[in-house]
C-alpha cells in the first residue's frame, strides 16, 4: 500500500536525503549570517577563472592520462602574450585605449584575447609534437610524462622571465568604481566580464562535447582509448583537439586572472596549479562539469576563508580540500564508480 | 585465396611470447570458432589480427592485402571490426552516441544503417538516450555488437561475446551472431561455450599454448571423442 504514494514523491526523496538536504540548508543559512556575501561573490569570480583552467586540465588528464603540470604556466603564457599584444603590438598599430564601457581594459582586448588563444593553441600543439608525442610513441609511462611536463612548466616560466623580466606588470588600464549592490556587496565591473566569458566558454564546451563528432570522439577516447582505436577513431587528431581546447581555456583563464588581479607576474600560473588540481580532483578526474563545480567550490571556500585567515593561506585551503577529497571520496563529487 | 589469412604469426606482450607461430584462415561468409584452454592465446590472436598487438614475425593478409603491423584505426577501414571481451562500450556516452562512434570513419549519411541496426537490436531503440554504463550486461553485449556493425564490416572478430551472461542470454547473443552472419558478414569467434559455438560454426580451430592443435569442420570437432574429452568436458552432448 505504501508504494501507492509514490506518485506524491516523483523525485523519490528518501528520509536520509531529506535530512541531509535540511542540514545543508541550515548550514547555508548560518553561513550567510556569518560570512559577508561579498566574499562569496568574489569567490565565484575566482572560481570561474579556476574553472577555465581546470576544465582543460581535466580533459587532458582524461584523454592523455597524465597530470599536466605545465597547465598553470600555460595560463601565465596566455597572460603574457596578451600583455605583449595589449601593451606593445596593438598600440603600435594604433589600437590602444583603456576604460572600454564599464571595464578597466580597452576595446583592443576583444582582438587580443582571440589572438592569444590562437598563439597558445599553437604552442600547446608544438609542445606535444616535440615532447609528449615522442614519449607516448616510445611507450613511456604516464608518470614519467607528468615529470616531463614539470620540466616544461619550469622552462616556460623561465622563458617568461627571460623575455619579460621578473617584475610585476599590468595591462594598460583605467581604474573604475566598483558596483555597489545591496547587502554590502561591492563587485568590480571586470567581474561581470569574467562571468560572461566563462558562461559563454562553458556553454560552448558543452555544445562541442555533446553535439560535434570530434567532441564525442574526445569523450569516447577519455572513456576507453583502445576501444576508440578499434572503432576507427583517429586518436591522434583527438589528442590535438584536446590540447587545442585545453590551451584555449588556459589562455583565457590567464588573461582573465591578469585582469582580475590587475597584475601579472611570472609565477602567477604556477601558484594557480594547486587550486586547478583541487578542482579537478573534487569534480572527478576527466569530468569537465565536475571540474566546473569543483572550481566554484574551491573559489568560494578559499575566498571566504580570508574572513578568518590571512589571504596567503588561500592555496592551503585548496590543498586541504584536495586532500580531504582524496581521503573521503577519491572518485570526486561527480565521479562514477566503475 | 582466403578472406583472412594468418600465416605463422608470432606475437606477445613485452618479454613474453604468447603466439608461437599460429596459422588460421577465414573464408568469405564463414563462421569460424577458435576454442582452447585459458591462456592459449585466443584473445591475443584476435588483437594481433586487428593490430592492437604487433606481430614479431609472420603475416596477416586480408582481402588479398598485407595488413601485418598496421594500426587498428587503419585496419578498421579495410573492413574488419572487433568486439573486445570486456570494456566494449563507452560507458559515459549514450547508446546512440556509441553507435555514432562505431560509424566514426563514415563521412556519408548512415541513417539507413542506423535504422537497420536498431531493427536488429530492438531493445537498444528504447534506450538510445540512456548512458551505456547504465545498461545491463546482456544489453551492453548487444550494444557492443551493434557498435561494431556500424561500418558494414566484411569480417567481424568476436572475443567471447557470451562471457559472464546468464544461459538464456548466451542463446540470445549466439542467435544474433547467426543473424549477423546471414547478412553476409564473416565471423571469427572466440568462445568459452565451445559446444554451442561449434554447433553454429562452419569450421573450428583448437589452440593450445599458442600453437595450432587441430582444425576441422565444426560438426567433426564436436564428434571427435578426443576433442570432447580434452576441450569440451567429458559430458556427451
Amino acid at each position: 500500500m505504501v508504494q501507492n504514494l509514490d506518485w506524491l514523491f516523483p523525485w523519490r526523496w528518501s528520509l536520509r536525503r531529506l535530512v541531509v538536504a535540511g542540514l545543508l540548508l541550515l548550514l547555508l543559512l548560518s553561513f550567510f549570517s556569518i560570512v559577508r556575501l561579498e566574499l562569496v561573490v568574489n569567490g565565484l569570480f575566482l572560481g570561474a577563472i579556476i574553472a577555465l583552467g581546470a576544465m582543460g586540465l581535466t580533459l587532458v588528464y582524461g584523454i592523455l592520462k597524465f597530470a599536466h603540470i605545465a597547465h598553470g604556466d600555460f595560463m601565465t603564457w596566455g597572460a603574457y602574450i596578451a600583455f605583449f599584444l595589449l601593451g606593445t603590438l596593438l598600440p603600435r598599430l594604433g589600437l590602444s585605449g583603456v576604460g572600454f564601457g564599464p571595464f578597466t581594459f580597452g576595446p583592443s582586448l576583444f582582438l587580443a584575447l582571440p589572438l592569444t588563444i590562437l598563439a597558445l593553441v599553437a604552442i600547446a600543439i608544438i609542445l606535444d609534437r616535440i615532447i609528449y608525442q615522442r614519449l607516448r610513441r616510445r611507450g613511456i609511462g604516464t608518470v614519467v610524462i607528468a615529470m616531463a611536463s614539470l620540466g616544461v612548466a619550469i622552462a616556460m616560466r623561465g622563458l617568461v622571465q627571460v623575455i619579460w623580466g621578473g617584475e610585476t606588470e599590468q595591462y594598460p588600464r583605467l581604474s573604475k568604481p566598483f558596483y555597489q549592490l545591496p547587502m554590502d556587496v561591492r563587485i568590480p565591473p571586470d567581474g561581470l566580464f569574467i562571468a560572461a566569458v566563462t558562461i559563454v566558454l562553458v556553454l560552448s564546451l558543452y555544445l562541442f562535447l555533446t553535439r560535434t563528432k570530434m567532441g564525442k570522439a574526445m569523450r569516447a577516447t577519455s572513456d576507453n582509448l583502445d576501444l576508440a582505436r578499434v572503432s576507427g577513431i583517429d586518436t591522434g587528431k583527438v589528442v590535438w583537439w584536446t590540447w587545442a581546447v585545453g590551451a584555449a581555456l588556459a589562455a583565457t583563464a590567464g588573461v582573465l586572472l591578469a585582469i582580475f588581479q590587475a597584475q601579472l607576474y611570472p609565477i602567477m600560473g604556477w601558484r594557480f596549479l594547486i587550486p586547478l588540481f583541487a578542482a579537478v580532483i573534487l569534480g572527478g578526474i576527466g569530468n569537465p562539469y565536475g571540474a566546473l563545480a569543483g572550481a566554484l567550490v574551491i573559489g568560494v571556500t578559499s575566498e571566504v576563508s580570508t574572513e578568518w585567515l590571512n589571504p596567503t593561506y588561500k592555496p592551503a585551503i585548496a590543498f586541504a580540500m584536495m586532500i580531504l577529497t582524496l581521503l573521503l571520496r577519491p572518485r570526486g563529487l561527480f565521479g562514477v564508480r566503475d | 585465396m582466403s578472406l583472412l589469412q594468418v600465416d605463422k604469426v608470432v606475437a606477445g606482450y613485452g618479454e613474453t611470447e604468447i603466439l608461437h607461430g599460429i596459422s588460421i584462415a577465414v573464408e568469405q561468409g564463414e563462421i569460424v570458432t577458435i576454442i582452447g584452454p585459458n591462456g592459449s592465446g585466443k584473445s591475443t590472436l584476435l588483437k594481433t589480427i586487428l593490430g592492437l598487438v604487433r606481430p614479431r614475425s609472420g603475416q596477416v593478409t586480408f582481402n588479398g592485402k598485407d595488413i601485418t603491423g598496421m594500426a587498428p584505426e587503419r585496419i578498421v577501414r579495410k573492413g574488419i571490426c572487433y568486439v573486445p571481451q570486456s570494456s566494449n562500450v563507452f560507458p559515459s556516452l549514450t547508446v546512440h552516441e556509441n553507435l555514432e562512434m562505431g560509424a566514426f570513419v563514415r563521412n556519408d549519411d548512415y541513417s539507413h544503417r542506423l535504422d537497420e541496426i536498431y531493427s536488429l537490436f530492438p531493445s537498444l531503440t528504447e534506450r538510445r538516450r540512456e548512458r551505456a554504463g547504465r545498461l545491463s550486461g546482456g544489453q551492453r553485449q548487444m550494444l557492443a555488437l551493434a557498435r561494431a556493425l556500424m561500418l558494414d564490416p566484411i569480417l567481424l572478430l568476436l572475443d567471447e561475446p557470451s562471457a559472464g551472461l546468464a544461459p538464456n542470454l548466451v542463446t540470445l547473443v549466439l542467435e544474433k551472431v547467426i543473424k549477423i552472419n546471414s547478412t553476409g558478414v564473416a565471423i571469427l569467434l572466440v568462445e568459452q561455450n565451445a559446444r554451442e559455438a561449434l554447433k553454429l560454426s562452419s569450421r573450428g580451430y583448437i589452440l593450445a599454448s599458442g600453437q595450432n592443435q587441430l582444425e576441422d569442420r565444426g560438426k567433426a570437432l564436436l564428434d571427435n571423442p578426443e576433442v570432447a574429452r580434452l576441450y569440451l568436458g567429458a559430458r556427451e552432448g
